[in-house]
């Protein structure tokens, strides 16, 4: 038996390869990316691998290898979900029969998302079984054990890690491949596979009452479990699981501890952990869903434990759990004061006070050519009134000032569609819309048809920098290349905006400013849909060539490139006069030379 | 057991630091948690791993003043970690500062030598590393992480040494980049030789 430092999402995908799973499907999101790399990175000749081109397709192509007796995967984060929703409740009334395993990755905090929604809760919706792995090792094993219920269910299930679980790693022991067998292949079944009222009245009274054997066996499943005595208790589940534990490792207090890992809720076990308990406080992160489940049990048993958590206020409703914050709560729920800090403290005096480091939000990388197609924007629009509407990818960080190119935000393909919006209440602004090459196919695609369609003023900026870049740079339907790295067709998207009739449509280097700017100024001169594609590579697709350096005696210490890109390789030299380019970062793009009015800053370029 | 928190902003290759940390670990028979900044912040925030190596650890995260060591790419970044710097803690920084953008837009340079100044007079255990010179030595920017390897290894502070690291340098890092590696672990280990003074400190 082999341990590796793996990942929670490289446990989660050798986990999946254990249980036989032969295809995987997803769409690119953090915290869930690196479970379908891992799976395309094994060659395993047995598995289709696809990144799909959103969420709902990707659910489907897998709900189809599924629904011909294949155990399949699809992976994406919570929001994701929310594009995928639409198959995967119904697909639940349906079934599978293979296995379907949907595992959706929340994000707690939020640290890389729009929302801290939580997919437990979809779970209880769509009325599907969640599993809801605490470490890297657990999500391993849950993976194997999510096939096993789906295939014996006849259902979809979800697997729910969150980013504690997915970016944390751990030593894990692999274990042998489970028994395999190949898929059955489709068969018609009189219907089955047709979703009808009345077909679906029937599959809602079955559904129903599998969750609630579903809920008997999981109070017998492992990863639930019910440990000490007394007449308080903990229940947590999640990350919040292991911090419980850390905080209760040096405490000589009685308490009983409940670890939940599943919707649905093990009500046999939660009766068993309630009994004779006066107070419960429970430790999980986003929304109460085993709190509620707890409270729910207490009113319908008339149990008198008072239930704490995020309803009484014990515990934050936002955000994540820290291991200090549960350790305090979990010292003041038994009654203990809190943990001493004041040595560390003392050593703070000492040395007088920190000095503050400077703030370091994410940027646009030195180099970045969505930073060339924002300021060519923003020089050829001047001062006319204009709303810039942005999208999801690397360059919502063209929100940040000095660039301030992003006053909409909301969700994928959001961007174009909303700014339809802005101008039937505003037409005589400007209306920009941002949006790069994969979130373009992703959902982008169908917003640019309704603007076609419904007669939009619009300038579409579609920035096209050869990937997905801000989940790490996967391959899209634009790049000619698949997820396992085969070459595939190219979608050219000049060609496609243009098969749609869009004649105002211009495509530009990115990183060329003057050409760029004559664009955006023609386009500025017309109505209707006008679409600007912006083509220049992430650098993680081309690291560009020699940086750019200032020349000093010829820097007048404006501060013009400073003050108007934002480039992290821009800075003031230690003279603090004249800027100064860190050639660690700088790629050579020569944007800021492009601006410089006495061409202080040469070199750079490149190479052909 | 050893907590370690590794930090500096995204792009600098804090991860495969912790990675490589992780395997050499694993390789001497401990148990390894941890967890990374993956996602947004990558992209030139500041970004912080967890390392926990011993028996039977719990959680991925490190509480407050829980480290035994900080590697630092970058002094400000040091200074943002030190709350999780236990009281005897020890700290290896890369003195070569990395320009932020807000202190850009608001003139005001960011000044790193007043953050040298304070971790010198804050933490007795420092190993101040010469950026410049680290990344003359080792023909670019991109394998500090291994250099700053090679020092904690060589400087006692990680519990395996030096060869130990270049097992697990050679276990991850593919054979084309490996030259590179193997050079920069070898000057970070030189640099832990030259510096024994100011790692015992004040
Ligand atoms: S990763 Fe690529 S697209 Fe994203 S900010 Fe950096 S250069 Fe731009
Ligand atoms: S050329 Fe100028 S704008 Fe481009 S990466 Fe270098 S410093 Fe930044």
């Amino acid at each position: 038996m082999e341990r590796r430092l793996l990942m929670g999402n490289e446990a989660i995908a050798l986990g999946a390869v254990r249980a036989g799973v032969t295809c995987v499907t997803g769409y690119p999101g953090t915290p869930s990316t690196e479970i379908l790399e891992t799976v395309a990175r094994q060659k395993d000749g047995r598995i289709y691998v696809e990144w799909s081109v959103n969420e709902k397709s990707a659910l489907e192509v897998a709900a189809g290898a599924a629904c011909a007796g294949a155990r399949a995967m699809v992976t994406m984060k919570q929001v994701g979900l929310n594009v995928a929703s639409d198959p995967l409740m119904s697909l639940n009334y349906v079934g599978v029969r293979g296995a379907l395993v949907v595992v959706v990755a929340d994000d707690p905090g939020p640290i890389s998302s729009q929302t801290e929604q939580d997919s437990r809760h979809f779970g209880l919706f769509a009325k599907l079984a969640v599993f809801d792995p605490s470490t890297p090792e657990e999500a391993y094993l849950m993976a194997a054990d999510a096939f096993a219920c789906s295939e014996a269910q006849g259902r979809p299930v979800l697997l729910r890690p969150t980013t504690r679980v997915c970016h944390s790693y751990a030593s894990v022991t692999l274990l042998d491949e489970l028994p395999r067998r190949a898929p059955e292949g489709f068969h018609k079944d009189g219907g089955r596979w047709v979703i009808f009222p009345r077909l679906s009245y029937q599959n809602h009274l079955k559904i129903e009452s599998e969750l609630r054997a579903l809920s008997d066996a999981f109070s017998a499943y492992p990863h639930n479990a019910l440990t000490g005595r007394g007449r308080l208790g903990i229940a947590a589940g999640g990350v919040s699981y292991p911090y419980v534990r850390e905080a209760l490792a040096d405490i000589q207090v009685d308490c009983k501890l409940l670890k939940v890992s599943t919707v649905p809720f093990p009500e046999a076990l939660g009766l068993s952990f309630l009994e004779g308990l006066d107070e419960v406080l429970v430790a999980e992160e986003l929304d109460p869903v085993i709190e509620d489940a707890l409270l729910r049990l207490c009113g319908r048993r008339g149990l008198r434990a008072v239930v704490r958590g995020k309803g009484t206020g014990d515990m934050p409703n936002a955000g994540e759990n820290t291991v200090a914050g549960v350790r305090l709560a979990v010292r003041r729920f038994l009654g203990l004061p809190a943990p001493e800090g004041g040595e560390a403290a003392k050593a703070d005096g000492e040395a007088g006070e920190a000095p503050s480091p400077p703030a370091r939000p994410p940027v646009l990388c030195a180099g970045c050519p969505h930073r060339g197609a924002f300021f060519a924007v923003k020089e050829a629009v001047g001062r006319r009134r204009a709303v810039y509407s942005g999208d999801i990818g690397c360059y919502t960080l063209g929100n940040a000032p000095p660039l301030d190119m992003v006053d909409t935000c909301l969700c994928m393909g959001a961007g174009l569609t909303m700014a339809q919006g802005l101008g039937r209440v505003e037409p005589d602004t400007l209306h920009f819309a941002f949006i790069g090459d994969s979130t373009f196919f992703h959902t982008g695609l169908p917003g640019l048809v309704n603007a076609v369609y419904n007669g939009a003023d619009v300038i579409l900026c579609i920035l096209d920098n050869g990937t997905t870049a801000m989940t790490g740079h996967q391959p899209h339907p634009g790049i000619g290349r698949t997820a396992s790295g085969a070459a595939a067709p190219r979608v050219d998207i000049h060609a496609l905006v243009s098969s749609l009739g869009v004649t105002a449509l211009a495509r530009v280097d990115a990183f060329d400013l003057p050409a760029a700017k004559r664009a955006v100024a023609a386009a500025l001169g017309t109505r209707g849909v006008r679409v600007i594609l912006f083509e220049g590579p992430c650098i993680a697709v081309d690291r560009g060539g020699a940086p750019c350096a200032v020349d000093g005696d010829a820097c007048t210490g404006c501060g013009r490139c400073l003050r108007q890109l934002g480039c992290p390789a821009l800075a003031r030299a230690a003279d603090g006069r004249a800027a100064w380019i860190d050639p660690v970062l700088c790629t050579g793009c020569r944007l800021c030379a492009a601006l410089c009015p006495v061409s202080a800053i040469g070199g750079g370029g490149r190479p052909c | 057991m050893l907590n370690l928190i590794i930090t500096g902003v995204g792009g600098q290759g804090t991860v495969l630091l912790s990675r490589l940390i992780g395997q050499a670990a694993l390789d001497k028979g401990f148990d390894i948690r941890g967890s990374e900044t993956i996602g947004m912040a990558q992209r030139g925030g500041s970004v912080v791993s967890h390392v926990r190596i011993g028996a039977d650890i719990l959680s991925p995260l490190i509480p407050p003043r829980g480290a035994g060591l900080i590697i630092a790419f970058e002094p400000g970044e040091a200074v943002r970690a030190l709350p999780f710097l236990a009281t005897r803690g020890a700290m290896v920084v890369f003195d070569r500062p990395v320009n932020a953008v807000t202190s850009a837009l608001g003139g005001g340079a960011y000044d790193a030598a007043a953050m040298l100044t304070y971790l010198r007079a804050r933490v007795g255990r420092l190993t101040v590393v010469d950026g410049a010179r680290t990344i003359a030595a080792c023909g670019g920017a991109k394998a500090i992480n291994v250099a700053l390897l090679g020092v904690a290894a060589a400087g006692g502070l990680l519990p395996f040494d030096r060869a130990e690291a270049e097992r697990a340098l050679r276990a991850r890092i593919p054979a084309r980049l490996l030259d590179i590696n193997l050079r920069a672990l070898d000057f970070g280990a030189a640099l832990a030789a030259e510096a024994p003074r100011e790692r015992d400190g004040p």
